[in-house]
């Protein structure tokens, strides 16, 4: 199979290529990158990607895909169509699952139900510790030899130090980063949102944002001390931009990732009581969403993630106190952060890297670059274009998404994983 | 002039002129309360439900009188009674009751917002008895009705407010209310029960109560829940008492036509003394009085007025 992507802007920012030129994808590779490629084989398809950007394949950090265990909220299947529409080629998938991704055979489950309905790649984040309860490591050799690229007990932090540090120590002989969410589980006891104005209005129980930068600062630490990579997820607050950015201006190999809504929403949206404004970590003020697009401008935060946590209306049709945390994401999760271009907060090329190359990095995946020879991993993006959100309409099974009749700008119009078209816009 | 929601579901959504139009309209309620025959036919064929998930008996019972002295038909569902138990949710349970034609359903329930999901939901009117820490409508209104009727005015009046902010419907929506009619508003508590961003909703924190009440109308004390020291919020009652309840003592630093608010239910010798309760500064039992013609005129303003030819 040949694959002709003509007359688009072709933008890499990890080999720094940024011009109109055609791609020849031949197989599951890059066959070349050139002005002007004549197709010389009869079967090409020829995508015509004049006034579109053509893009390194975009890698979501942060997925839940809840399969096994809770297929009613998302599959594998279902969750990598709603990844290709939104782009992505690429997805690492939380281990909160039931069973939760902490031995090797719910690893190998995983991937082969990737590799028999998914239609982007599937990566396995395993758990740090058995069963997520913080008690006693997971056997991460193993787990590594069955798949998984990172860890990370995800929906909780290990609550103990010492048991953390040990996670980061083993984990280093296996070379997996650590993905670290970061919450101290006292302080946010009982907690449904931000503690700060709103909750003093809406009389919510409130998530201070020292729950987080508590625990950013321990692991951090702990990082500093085991000199092993840490990723910290979904960073939320002032305080961890700030922490962090010290951090890493010492030289600790730590890393971060935002989700859209921590730098598009406020604790503001919750006044409606919708519950697909409840998220964990909760959204925060305006001054920490201008920390955020700080921190991203400046590098602080290396990537952007999508945070998709698919939930049904059993989860959310309820009670705000007693509806599930989370939001889905991967279908909004470019045009959001496309946003944040035309606010002049990134440029296209620093936004792509957050969505492509960095988080390749981190992973240690060979993705997320247009190379000659790479992967034929690809997202062609019409920037111009606006929509407006229709949660009915997206791939995803579940439909808790705060951005319901946003109208946004920019989308992907193909999604192409190792050659071949997973994802095509309707005109 | 009418109320433009079929709802009440917080201070926050009523206008200055709405919440004159609700007290000007109990006025003329609280005489009803007065005859030896205490009904009239406003309400009759309508038919009020007090859906409570939570404990009550002062709000259920004064919204059952309120709506019996109107001739609506009331019935009570409390959470033991109700199919909550099975895991019906809030959203089933409006929907089957709607099924029953009620004109109101009066909720009480542990989680802010709940009354919302009614609202949203169903074409019946919905008033808030209270929802978590959120609001209690009804009682900022019943409260501020009893203020006007000792002070004459809300306006300019100065208001202090002591115990546990946090945690309180009561205090958020006389907050709301007592602001939008021109009252200056203070609070006094133990910070652990304070929210950190209290200021921002427009009201002074001072956390020594002698001065919070030392120059003040009315001084609004709240419930404390007991529960709450085991979570560490105060280290004990005695300590409590000693410096964030009302009694004599404290008293003599207010002015000497203060009036001493309260809820309910009362915690006697916690957060009030006895006899600052039962003396003569005390408006605790003319709230619960005020309490019915509020209710009475909530009720007729949302579903009675259709009614109005028949009475």
């Amino acid at each position: 199979m040949v694959l002709l992507i003509k007359n688009g802007r072709v933008l890499d920012p990890a080999s720094g290529l940024d011009d109109v030129v055609d791609v020849l994808v031949e197989g599951q590779k890059i066959s070349t990158i050139a002005k002007g490629i004549k197709p010389s084989a009869k079967d090409v398809t020829v995508i015509d990607a004049a006034h579109l950007v053509v893009l390194p394949g975009l890698i979501d950090i942060h997925t839940h895909l809840r399969e096994p265990g809770h297929e009613y909220k998302e599959t594998i299947r279902s969750g990598s169509l709603a990844g290709a529409a939104g782009g992505f080629t690429s997805l690492a998938c939380m281990a909160n699952t039931n069973p939760v991704n902490d031995s090797a055979s719910v690893t190998e489950f995983i991937l082969e139900k990737a590799r028999k309905e998914a239609c982007v790649n599937i990566y396995p984040v395993g758990a740090i510790t058995k069963g997520l309860k913080g008690e006693s490591l997971t056997e991460t050799g193993d787990l590594k030899a069955a798949g998984v690229i990172a860890l990370s007990d995800d929906g909780h932090s290990v609550k103990n130090a010492q048991l953390m540090r040990r996670g980061l120590e083993y984990a280093k002989n296996f070379s997996l980063p650590v993905i670290c969410h970061c919450e101290d589980l006292d302080l946010s006891a009982g907690g449904a949102i931000h503690e700060g104005t709103t909750s003093a209005y809406l009389g919510l129980r409130g998530i201070p944002p020292i729950a987080e930068e508590i625990m950013v600062a321990r692991d951090i630490a702990l990082c500093e001390w085991t000199k092993h990579p840490i990723h910290i997820a979904h960073v939320s607050t002032a305080g961890s931009v700030r922490i962090i950015r010290e951090a890493k201006a010492r030289g600790v190999p730590v890393t971060a990732e935002t989700a859209p809504h921590y730098f598009t929403l406020t604790e503001e949206a919750v006044t409606t009581f919708d519950t697909n404004t409840k998220i964990n970590p909760p959204l925060r003020s305006a001054r920490d969403v201008e920390a955020i697009k700080e921190g991203l401008k400046d590098g602080t935060i290396d990537v952007i993630a999508s945070d998709h946590a698919p939930h049904s209306s059993l989860e959310k049709d309820v009670e705000y106190d007693n509806a599930a945390f989370g939001i889905i994401g991967l279908e909004t999760a470019l045009p959001l952060t496309l946003a944040l271009v035309s606010q002049k907060v990134l440029d296209l090329k620093q936004a792509v890297g957050k969505l492509s190359c960095n988080p390749a990095k981190i992973l240690n995946l060979n993705k997320g670059s247009l190379r000659t020879g790479a992967d034929a991993d690809i997202t062609i993006v019409d920037l111009e274009s606006e929509f407006t959100v229709d949660v009915t309409a997206f791939k995803s099974k579940s439909r808790n998404s705060p951005f319901h009749g946003w109208r946004l700008k920019g989308h992907a119009t193909h999604t192409i994983v190792s050659g071949t078209i997973v994802f095509q816009a309707k005109n | 002039m009418e109320l433009s929601n079929k709802d009440l579901l917080a201070i926050r959504d009523l206008s200055p002129e709405e919440i004159l139009l609700i007290l000007d309209t109990a006025e003329s309620m609280k005489e009803i309360s007065t005859r030896d025959i205490k009904k009239v036919p406003t309400l009759r064929g309508k038919t009020v439900i007090n859906l409570f998930y939570e404990p009550s008996t002062r709000t259920r019972t004064s919204f059952e009188i309120a709506g019996k002295r109107l001739s609506a038909d009331v019935v009570n569902i409390s959470t033991s009674t109700s199919s909550t138990t099975k895991g019906e949710t809030l959203k089933d349970t409006g929907r089957n009751l709607q099924a029953m034609n009620p004109d109101l359903i009066v909720i009480r329930h542990s989680c802010a917002g709940a009354p919302k999901i009614l609202a949203d939901t169903l074409p019946a009117s919905i008033i808030n008895a209270g929802d978590g820490a959120h609001e209690h409508p009804t009682q900022a209104l019943l409260d501020a009705f009893t203020i006007r009727e000792k002070k004459k005015t809300l306006s300019g009046i100065k208001v202090a407010i002591i115990g546990d902010i946090t945690h309180s419907r009561v205090a958020r929506s006389n907050i709301f209310l007592l602001q939008k009619m021109g009252a200056d508003i203070r609070v006094s508590g133990p910070h652990t029960m304070v929210p950190p961003f209290i200021e921002e909703l427009g009201v002074s924190f001072m956390p020594d109560m002698e001065e919070a009440i030392h120059d003040v109308d009315v001084i609004m004390m709240l419930r404390i829940q007991l529960e709450r020291q085991q979570h560490g919020l105060f280290p004990s009652i005695r300590e409590y008492s000693r410096f964030f309840g009302l009694n004599l003592e404290k008293l003599k630093k207010a002015k000497s036509d203060v009036l001493i608010m309260h809820p309910g239910p009362i915690n006697r010798g916690v957060e009030i003394a006895p006899e600052v309760a039962d003396g003569p500064y005390s408006i605790i039992l003319d709230q619960v009085t005020s309490g019915v013609a509020v209710r009475m005129a909530l009720l007729y303003l949302l579903i009675g007025k259709g009614n109005r030819e028949s009475n």
